[in-house]
């Protein structure tokens, strides 16, 4: 099955400013890293037995993720999940082998490489979770917000900040920007489940979220108030 | 800031994107994790003074308080390197 739509890494040109430069190098600093990489790297039965055991690690991680997610999965059997594991880190080979020359050697290899069987695993577990769930898309949803929705510590002033954020809601988002702030963040549909249902990917779909919760703090600073500060000097 | 509000506004600072946080969550993790590791700017780092002030990446951390998915990754790949430390 194709992997899942992972985020494509976009590339790091190396920091030309001595202000921002790093130490990171490109090689990894630990020998099983090295070992890792040279292996893989290799031909014959060195490289075979090598993926064998990337493999296996990544089963590992993805039964991980599986047995995290268990308890808010009751309507799938113990073999489904399994399934869905095995999917994930058969998944996550396959990107870990074409992205090898991605590696920078930041991390150890095997925390590299389990990143892409726990991301695989979670996208395939939300994705089933949503399976036949309808993902709301309600231009008006913003608008069922109770305006006694926030904790007691400054109610007023918080009040008065949750109105503002309606009105901005209402009037300074486009209309995509608002669907996709009320399902992101009011009905909790899982961003990647989002995007496979818009036809876009994750990165697009937070790049939406992101400009429409700026268009918000900006509607908010028009209007003189600060949420941010508000909060800091109550405590 | 009130929870709704937080999800609502997202982060106050500048942020990662989900692309830029899957490359750098494993060195964020093992920072957090893994004895010893020293922090290194990205090299995409948006705020150097303050990540060196704070031996950390604001950036990341940023774009974890407003993307739940992320957050979510973060959460499984600590606690996988966590079991592996103990382990170890």
């Amino acid at each position: 099955m194709k992997p899942a739509t992972l985020p494509a890494v976009e590339p790091v040109e190396p920091p030309t400013d001595p202000a921002t430069a790093t130490t990171s190098s490109l090689l990894p600093r630990d020998e099983d890293s090295r070992a890792w990489l040279r292996d893989l790297r290799s031909e014959g039965a060195v490289k075979e037995q090598a993926v064998e055991r990337l493999h296996a690690l990544l089963v590992r991680a993805a039964r991980f993720e599986v047995a995290r997610r268990r308890p808010t999965l009751p309507h799938l059997r113990g073999d489904e999940l399994e399934d869905i594991a095995l999917e994930a880190a058969g998944d996550a080979l396959m990107s870990v082998l074409r992205r090898l020359d991605d590696f920078r050697g930041a991390s150890r290899f095997t925390t590299w490489a389990y990143a892409f069987a726990l991301l695989e695993a979670a996208v395939k577990l939300r994705k089933r979770a949503w399976q036949r769930r309808e993902v709301p898309l309600d231009p008006e949803g913003w608008a069922t917000i109770r305006d006694g929705a926030l904790a007691p510590d400054g109610e007023a002033e918080q009040s008065e900040v949750l109105a503002a954020v309606k009105q901005g809601i209402e009037q300074a988002l486009t209309p995509h920007q608002r669907n996709v702030l009320v399902a992101v963040t009011l009905d909790d549909v899982p961003i990647d489940v989002l995007a496979e249902r818009l036809g876009t990917t994750r990165g697009a779909l937070y790049k939406t979220l992101h400009d429409a919760r700026q268009r918000l703090r900006r509607h908010l600073s028009d209007l003189g108030l600060e949420p941010d500060r508000s909060q800091k000097e109550r405590n | 800031m009130d929870d709704l509000l937080r999800r609502l506004l997202g982060p106050d600072r500048p942020e990662l994107t989900c692309e830029q946080c899957f490359a750098h969550l494993p060195a964020y993790v093992e920072l957090h994790v893994v004895p010893d590791t020293q922090f290194e700017r990205c090299p995409t780092c948006m705020t150097p003074a303050e990540c060196d002030r704070e031996s950390d990446c604001l950036g990341l951390r940023a774009h974890l308080d407003g993307c739940p998915a992320c957050r979510e990754e973060y959460e499984s790949l600590h606690a996988l390197v966590s079991d592996e430390q103990a382990a170890s």
